[in-house]
């Protein structure tokens, strides 16, 4: 196994273990990996593999995906997805017979609300970080002050945001 | 390991080919969020849970580590069909979005050239971060509704934490879960 490979098996392998609160909690960890810390690529182009992630159909597990494919072709593809979600599929898989006895618990309730507090932060820091970095211009940061507006006070589709904002960027506008 | 009984709806047991063509669905069709479509294949269209079994398994697949449609998929297929019901409903789930996206990528690899793509992309990603940034706004919402200005703390603290001052995020998980889940215990604790 080559470098670039095994590298990506550690790094998701170990990111998908402290995966909290879904793949967007993670954004912040992994653009701290594979921009800051190992250099694979800038902050711009980890923002447009999440866009183009986040543009296709599927789960926004395809973030991960993507960077294996950046950085090491459909191989660096496969071992990311797989060393993602191979330890989490057998522990959910092994967890899932243990569980039919703690559901209902009390306490459950009460660590999932604490563990609630604090990955709703590690998803509004995934948005900052994705904000700065997709802020190329005035316009841009004002199209993603609009998104905001957008879906938290009407029922839009994000999918008909995402094609306004193709639609004003391929216009020249942003 | 899970325990294999036929749903509860009352709907015959799903095949593996079932659970996969199921997961091809939710995946295929998951623009922008594919939980809404989970519940509804499942609980509405095939009815192989219960809308209370559906809360209680992704309540699960939430607390769990990994991605949490995926966890679903292992779950809900495991139920029905042991292991290989778990890899049908991975597969059927994965497997062509991450056809469509690898081929969207290399075609665009093509044309990223070309100035109205990048305009495009730009102007997508700016969405693409406000919906993020809008996502963290009404989740944090509830918190302030139950004036759990504690629980908003330690929502402040991991923006400040990973957001801000960058900091790994395995060591502010082992500093803030902790915190965040003694301030719901005192909270439960002072309200009985």
């Amino acid at each position: 196994m080559n470098a670039d490979l095994l590298a990506l098996a550690t790094l998701f392998t170990k990111v998908g273990l402290i995966a909290v609160g879904g793949v967007i909690a993670l954004v912040p960890e992994i653009q701290r990996e594979v921009v800051e810390v190992r250099g694979w690529m800038d902050a711009h182009t980890f923002t447009t593999l999440y866009t183009l992630a986040q543009a296709a159909p599927g789960p926004n597990l395809l973030l991960v995906t993507l960077i294996g494919w950046y950085r090491a072709g459909l191989a660096g593809a496969m071992v990311a997805t797989l060393a993602l979600l191979l330890p989490t599929s057998m522990l959910t898989y092994i967890l899932s017979g243990v569980w039919q006895r703690l559901r209902g618990a009390a306490w459950l309730e009460v660590v999932q609300n604490g563990m609630n507090s604090v990955t709703v932060g590690l998803i509004a820091a995934a948005g900052l970080l994705l904000v700065r970095s997709s802020a190329v211009s005035v316009v841009a940061v004002l199209i993603s002050l609009a998104t905001v507006l957008a879906l938290l006070f009407s029922k839009v589709h994000p999918l008909w945001l995402l094609a306004g904002g193709a639609v004003l960027g391929a216009l020249g506008l942003v | 390991m899970p325990v294999r009984p036929s749903p509860s709806t009352g709907t015959p047991m799903p095949s593996v080919w079932e659970i996969s063509k199921g997961f091809f669905t939710i995946g295929i069709n998951g623009f922008g969020g594919v939980l809404p479509w989970a519940r509804w294949m499942m609980v509405e269209q095939r009815k192989w849970l219960t809308p209370d079994e559906f809360i209680d398994m992704l309540a699960m697949c939430q607390l769990l580590p990994g991605p949490n449609i995926c966890n679903l998929s292992v779950a809900v297929g495991g139920r029905f069909q042991g292991v290989a019901g778990s890899l049908a409903g991975l597969g059927g789930l994965l497997l062509a979005p991450i056809a469509i996206v690898l081929i969207a990528y290399t075609l665009l690899l093509q044309v990223a050239e070309a100035p109205v793509v990048i305009g495009a992309l730009h102007g997508m990603s700016a969405v693409a971060a406000g919906l993020v940034v809008a996502l963290g706004i009404k989740l944090a919402m509830p918190l302030i509704k139950k004036r759990d200005f504690a629980g908003f703390a330690c929502t402040l603290a991991a923006i400040a934490a990973v957001g801000i001052l960058r900091v790994p995020l395995l060591p502010a998980l082992a500093v803030l879960m902790p915190i965040g889940i003694a301030v719901q215990v005192l909270r439960v604790w002072r309200q009985s």
